[in-house]
């Protein structure tokens, strides 16, 4: 899932100081999941907005919704009568959904509340990671299932590189080597010959690099 | 123990302090209360292993949240007593008005503005 | 191993004419003055037969690589140019490559390059395109094939002698030989290892890279750090990563006075180079004394290294 962390409290309030009426919007998905966005998160947001608002002396109305999902026109355009009702849109959704809203509602704000990391999932309570980069050629055959182009530092295709340090990173001791755990999945899968294949060079084409992406699936448009 | 403890504390009772939720205390303070404090099991004893722990966090968050937006986290605070200790029950609760009186009222009550504003009655 | 050359590198000549080949490195200067690289250059140049320029090493931004090569090739010194691909895509590599050979400039080293946080300035992007085994077959792609990446010809490719580091001491141990028969496969032909303290666990390495073939197939040359003083010591020891400095080698050069240290890291050094002669597969020595080039002299004289062949 996407996985995002919350905007610190005084950048979003640096943002929507001079506003009168702001909705903050929840997404019921993956910033649920990850506890940054959800109908909890909204619910204290708005409630941290009303007491800086009560605080400043200023009556401001903050209102609240949370949405199935920010990433879908359908459950978008479902908020239009509160969004019309308010003056600024405080998106706790990733930045997918939050680009969803401003471009429904073009002629109301739409800020988002919350930073969107990475795709990546839950490793223990509290503690999500990174997995996945969407580089658009999935190559974990190859590498027993762990990829590392989103979890090396260096994308390496023939890793590890000269600062792998007893299993860990050379950017930190909390970030395992990618490579270290894919050659110790290659034993334990008793692929270790696989090792020593050259891994190509990679067509980078389809991932960021070529540009902003599309996915089609002409047998089920109308 | 019909012991005595100040009359303006506002006892709110649940089976756990980890049942209490960043939102409840941040409810309390937007309808105008001058502190929340929760009283837990000592650490280590919770009897349903970790609530407390969860409450002692979820504090910290909220002090957090009201410095920020200029309340001033020393309002909330957690306190851990053994189920039977009436006087140190009774002693917290002295302690604690005395720490509220002392940062005085709430802005959210002298500022007058209303609590939990929505855009219907705002409008 | 044949001793046929591919390309006019010096260093290649030296190396398959079954003499002992002798390389150092210099580091670039935070600025444009390209003065003390050459100065550092021409005190060695008659000890060393080429000297690798670092590149951007630490990810700290230098004088590149390209230039201070340059540099030493209009002295008629034989430079090493070591490229990292942290801070270049394809494009820019295969260009950097033409502009070596446009000079003339006949070897070089294929790296990783340190991760950008390390450096002056960590919150840049880094590249890697291609990694350093892509880049050791990009390299001999273009020398041998005559072709860009793309498919296209190129035009006087670059006649490239290719080498790569080796660290027979780095995490996990248990793939260090299998990591060099990689770069082998890759078209690796010299191969210049991180400094070498622990000489046991060297020759094991040696030896094993030696029972599958490996030494047959590429010209590795050992690399040797003197040792300044028991402080260096200890820090090499505890907090440069894939480094192994035996406590004897700590304690002997801890247990001299401290104004005699220094002495006694280059006895050490110079013991290394006598042994590792006899050791089967090395062909030769790097000898990395960065801001202490003035020992690389004494360094080689000692280990019987000088004068120099020339080819």
């Amino acid at each position: 899932m996407i996985v995002a962390d919350q905007k610190p409290l005084e950048e979003i309030i640096e943002r929507v100081k001079d506003r009168r009426k702001i909705l903050v919007a929840g997404c019921n998905e993956c910033v649920t999941v990850c506890e940054v966005g959800g109908r909890k998160e909204v619910g204290v947001l708005a409630s941290a907005l009303r007491l800086y608002f009560a605080n400043q002396g200023q009556e401001v109305a903050v209102g609240e919704i949370t949405l199935e999902r920010q990433c879908d026109r359908e459950y978008v355009q479902q908020a239009r009568e509160d969004v019309e009702a308010h003056d600024v849109v405080v998106s706790l959704a990733c930045g997918v959904g939050c680009q969803f809203m401003a471009e429904e509602y073009a002629t109301t704000p739409c800020l988002p509340g919350v930073n969107t990391k990475f795709m990546g999932g839950k490793v223990d309570r509290g503690i999500w990671a990174e997995r996945c980069q969407g580089c658009g050629a999935c190559i974990l055959a190859d590498t027993g299932g762990i990829c590392p182009v989103a979890r090396c530092a260096k994308r390496i295709l023939n890793g590890p590189c000269g600062g792998s340090t007893k299993g860990k990173c050379e950017i930190s001791k909390e970030v395992d080597c990618a490579w270290q755990l894919i050659v110790d999945r290659l034993k334990s899968l008793g692929r270790m010959e696989d090792y020593e294949k050259v891994a190509p060079i990679k067509d980078w084409s389809t991932e960021r690099a070529g540009g902003p992406r599309k996915a089609v699936r002409e047998d089920v448009q109308l | 123990m019909r012991l005595n403890y100040p009359a303006n504390i506002k006892i709110m009772r649940v089976p756990c302090t980890g049942k209490v939720d960043v939102i409840h205390i941040l409810r309390a303070f937007e309808k105008g209360a001058d502190g929340v404090y929760l009283v837990g099991c000592m650490e280590g004893n919770c009897a349903f292993e970790h609530g407390n722990f969860r409450a002692k966090k979820r504090v910290a968050k909220v002090a957090a949240i009201l410095d920020k937006v200029g309340i001033g986290g020393g309002r909330v605070r957690m306190y851990n007593l053994s189920s039977g200790d009436a006087p140190l029950f009774a002693q917290y609760a002295r302690e604690m008005t005395e720490n509220i009186l002392a940062l005085g009222p709430s802005p959210v009550r002298t500022s007058g503005i209303g609590s939990g504003t929505t855009a219907a009655n705002a409008a | 191993m044949s001793a046929e050359v591919k390309t006019p590198s010096k260093l290649e000549k030296i190396l398959a004419s079954g003499e002992l080949a002798v390389t150092s490195e210099c580091g670039p200067p935070r600025g444009s003055d390209p003065g003390g690289i050459k100065h550092k250059a021409e005190m060695i140049r008659d000890y060393v037969d080429a000297i690798n320029i670092t590149d951007n090493q630490t990810s700290v931004t230098r004088l590149c690589s390209l230039a201070s090569c340059i540099h030493l090739r209009l002295m008629g010194v034989e430079p090493i140019l070591q490229m990292v691909t942290r801070d270049r895509n394809r494009i820019a590599i295969q260009s950097d490559i033409l502009g070596a050979a446009s000079f003339d400039i006949h070897n070089m080293l294929c790296l990783s390059g340190d991760h950008q946080s390390f450096g002056d300035c960590p919150t840049g992007q880094n590249v890697h395109d291609l990694d350093s085994m892509q880049l050791i077959q990009t390299v001999r792609h273009m020398r041998d094939e005559g072709k860009f990446l793309g498919g296209d010809e190129i035009k006087r490719p670059p006649q490239m002698f290719v080498g790569a580091a080796a660290n027979p001491f780095a995490d996990p141990y248990e793939i260090r030989v299998s990591r060099l028969a990689k770069k082998i496969t890759s078209g690796v032909e010299f191969i210049q290892t991180q400094c070498i303290f622990n000489l046991d666990k060297f020759e094991q390495y040696m030896k094993e890279a030696g029972d599958r073939g490996l030494t047959e197939k590429a010209y590795i040359m050992a690399g040797l750090t003197p040792l300044k003083s028991a402080g260096m010591a200890k820090y090499m020891k505890n907090r440069v990563p894939g480094m192994d400095v035996p406590d004897e080698v700590v304690s002997r050069i801890a247990g001299v006075e401290k104004d005699k240290q220094a002495e006694e890291g280059i006895k050490i050094c110079i013991e290394s180079v006598q042994r590792l002669k006899e050791c089967p597969g090395v062909k030769g020595f790097h000898i990395m004394a960065i801001e202490w080039e003035e020992k690389v002299p004494e360094i080689v004289k000692g280990g019987g290294l000088y004068p120099r062949p020339k080819v």
